[in-house]
């Protein structure tokens, strides 16, 4: 007993000593290298604060006017963009860490050199979500009452719970993965796996789970979240590698490349996937209800068309589909302007998913003069600042991140782990 | 083809239909009575609320004066920008006779509550006496969930009460201090809202809803809330009144 505790500590010990070694050797040196960097660097910076600042702004005077007044939310869409900003977030976080897992968890060796900046990542747009959605929340300090008095039959109460536990674990892989300590890494990172799909299967369970809102009723929810996550941290992995080599004005070395590569194959595959989902939604909604059938028909023709049809499925995924295949995966720049496309689509995705579940009210079906229109829905000066500014948090911390973990992260200092011992 | 106008002509004759839905909306809840709640023993069984709270109206009665939503208000410090209660209106240009109907609607009291499943601190609960849906203000966190999983818009957000506002049958501010009836079942002046409670085989409402002569429907019965306001149609000749 004594003696697992004595090597506890010393281990302990060993990983304190080792992370001052490796990451924060010298505090002078990391916040020199914070302020220096090339063009990008400083422009992304400078963006970055002011989105948070805006956001800061925006924030405090919401909170103090009231969010009744400041969002353009209403009884019959109480969800707005706000919690689609949240989800796009924690659907990327969950992506990220669903494609790193391939690498370090179970071993496929084109997937390593992405591993360690996609874990961070995936804790920074996790961040991120969290922290958007505490503008949501009207009173987040009662959130102790979902320890004190939980309802297990919450799909919010199991999506909070499992999004911590996932949470943890991801920082104890990233933390294991700076201490090159493989085994450990690969557990912690298997754990969060299991975590994050079940917390986000859950998320989709939120939607999936109203059964008096027809168009998210049903097990497709779930199984789409999931699925749309996979392309979603593809495509934020490609862009948050892309730019990590250009504010280290690098140039992307071999292994990278394959590594990012195999990403745009599987970002490929998952846009094909997608489209399936999509159409099948289309058909199956149309033979539905009456009002699944109005929901379907306001992306098909009606407000949210545009950003259906155009932003989401053209932007998002035919075009940056097209690019991938043309260039056969092999031109770094054009896999960069693809996943920008792309995670611009799944964002109108997301936000989409949110806005067509309610525009269609309630009690439409009773046919009362009330409820005869659809409900409309615009987000407020107030919500955009904050929804950007959880971008701006995204942006400062992965900025930060490439600054002080640049070895890591390149997967140069600690070599290519061949994390086959791993799985012997 | 029996259109949704001749449907409701037949619902207003008084003609038992079953499992017939009318304007998408409505189902007869008469001889489905059993289906819905298996039988009135087991159902009594299964819920043991006493009192069983619950609403009966009868709809052809509304003139929409807005009396109950006055009352509602003031008695329960409702914001101008919210409503526990309010009164729908269904306009049918091709109907014989009146064109217009009012339906009141409030929340349900689900005895299946969606609301009540979605809230993950239970600020909002199963009252396990009365079968009231009630919230506690203190624990809300507003995230609005129950507000999406309510499938009759029964839920706002109380900017005062920094929490999610329903009807509560009037329990907190009338019921529980004595009271008989909820603010708005006193005030309606043509009776259409009947309060009672269903756990008493001698209640009116009992007695209406366990009838077969004349239809008795529940509001979007197909998304399986199983809810505790009925509504009814009531002869206006007949002044059975209280
Ligand atoms: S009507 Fe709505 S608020 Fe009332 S109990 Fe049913 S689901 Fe809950
Ligand atoms: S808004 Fe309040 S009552 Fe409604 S689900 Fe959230 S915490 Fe529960």
């Amino acid at each position: 007993m004594a003696k697992t505790k004595k090597a506890k500590a010393i281990y302990i010990w060993d990983a304190v000593r080792s992370i001052n070694g490796s990451v924060l050797h010298n505090l002078h040196e990391d916040i020199d290298s914070l302020l220096s960097g090339g063009k990008i660097y400083f422009f992304l910076l400078i963006m970055g604060f002011l989105m948070v600042y805006a956001a800061g702004m925006f924030g405090v005077s919401a909170v103090n006017m009231g969010y009744r007044e400041a969002y353009g939310l209403t009884r019959e869409a109480p969800w707005g963009l706000l919690i689609s900003t949240y989800i796009f977030f924690v659907v990327t976080s969950t992506g990220l860490c669903i494609v790193s897992s391939i690498g370090h968890v179970f071993g496929v060796k084109q997937f390593m050199p992405i591993a360690t900046r996609a874990v961070f990542v995936s804790i920074v747009t996790i961040f991120a979500g969290f922290s958007v959605m505490l503008f949501d929340l009207d009173e987040p300090f009662h959130m102790i009452y979902s320890i004190i008095t939980p309802n297990l039959s919450s799909n919010i109460w199991w999506m909070g719970a499992l999004y911590g536990a996932y949470l943890v674990f991801m920082i104890l892989e990233f933390i294991f993965l700076l201490l090159k300590r493989h085994k450990p890494a690969a557990y912690s990172g298997l754990t969060a796996l299991i975590f994050g799909i079940s917390a986000h299967s859950n998320l989709g369970a939120v939607f999936g789970m109203l059964h008096g809102r027809d168009f998210w009723y049903g097990p497709y929810m779930p199984i789409y979240f999931i699925a749309s996550a996979i392309m979603s941290g593809c495509a934020a992995i490609v862009i948050f590698t892309w730019l990590g080599y250009k504010i280290n004005n690098e140039k992307i070395d071999k292994q990278m490349e394959k590594a990012l590569q195999s990403v745009g194959k599987l970002a490929a595959l998952m846009i094909a996937i997608l489209i399936f989902f999509e159409i099948w939604k289309v058909i199956t909604g149309l033979v539905g209800s009456e009002d699944k059938r109005l929901a379907i028909f306001s992306m098909l023709n009606g407000r949210y068309a545009f950003n259906f049809l155009v932003i989401e499925i053209l932007i998002g995924m035919i075009i940056p589909f097209i690019i991938l295949i043309k260039t056969r995966f092999m031109n770094m720049n054009k896999l960069f302007y693809a996943s920008i496309l792309m995670i611009i689509g799944i964002f109108f995705m997301r936000y989409d998913l949110v806005m067509v579940g309610q525009v269609v009210p309630v009690l439409h079906g009773i046919n009362v003069e009330e409820f005869s229109g659809l409900v409309s829905y615009a987000p407020t000066i107030y919500e955009i600042a904050i929804s950007i500014g959880g971008l701006g948090i995204a942006i400062i911390a992965f900025l930060f991140g490439e600054k002080v973990f640049k070895g890591p992260f390149k997967g140069h200092k600690f070599g290519i782990h061949p994390l086959d011992e791993v799985w012997k | 083809m029996i259109t949704r106008m001749e449907r409701r002509e037949f619902l207003k004759l008084g003609l038992t239909i079953t499992g017939v839905s009318v304007g998408g909306g409505f189902l007869s809840v008469v001889s489905n009575f059993k289906k819905v709640f298996a039988s009135t023993e087991e159902y009594r069984k299964k819920y043991p609320y006493k009192p069983h709270y619950t609403m009966l109206i009868r709809q052809n009665r509304c003139i929409d004066c807005g009396e109950c939503m006055k009352a509602c208000v003031k008695t329960n410090n409702v914001p101008g920008y919210g409503y526990r209660t309010t009164i729908l209106e269904r306009y049918e240009k091709n109907a014989i006779g009146s064109k217009r109907e009012f339906i009141p609607m409030l929340c349900m009291q689900c005895n299946n509550p969606p609301c009540v499943r979605a809230c993950p601190v239970e600020a909002t609960y199963k009252d396990k006496k009365t079968g009231i849906v009630r919230m506690h203000y203190e624990k809300c966190i507003g995230c609005k969930t129950c507000m999406e999983a309510c499938p009759y818009d029964a839920r706002y957000f109380n900017d005062e009460r920094h929490a999610i506002d329903k009807c509560d049958f009037c329990f907190d501010t009338r019921l529980s201090k004595g009271m008989k009836l909820p603010a708005c079942a006193e005030a309606c002046p043509t009776k259409a809202r009947v309060f009672g409670d269903l756990s008493n085989p001698n209640d009116e409402v009992f007695r209406i809803v366990h009838q077969m002569q004349k239809a008795v429907w529940v509001l979007r019965p197909e998304v399986g809330t199983k809810p505790n306001v009925f509504y009814t149609t009531s002869d206006r000749e007949v002044s059975d009144e209280k």
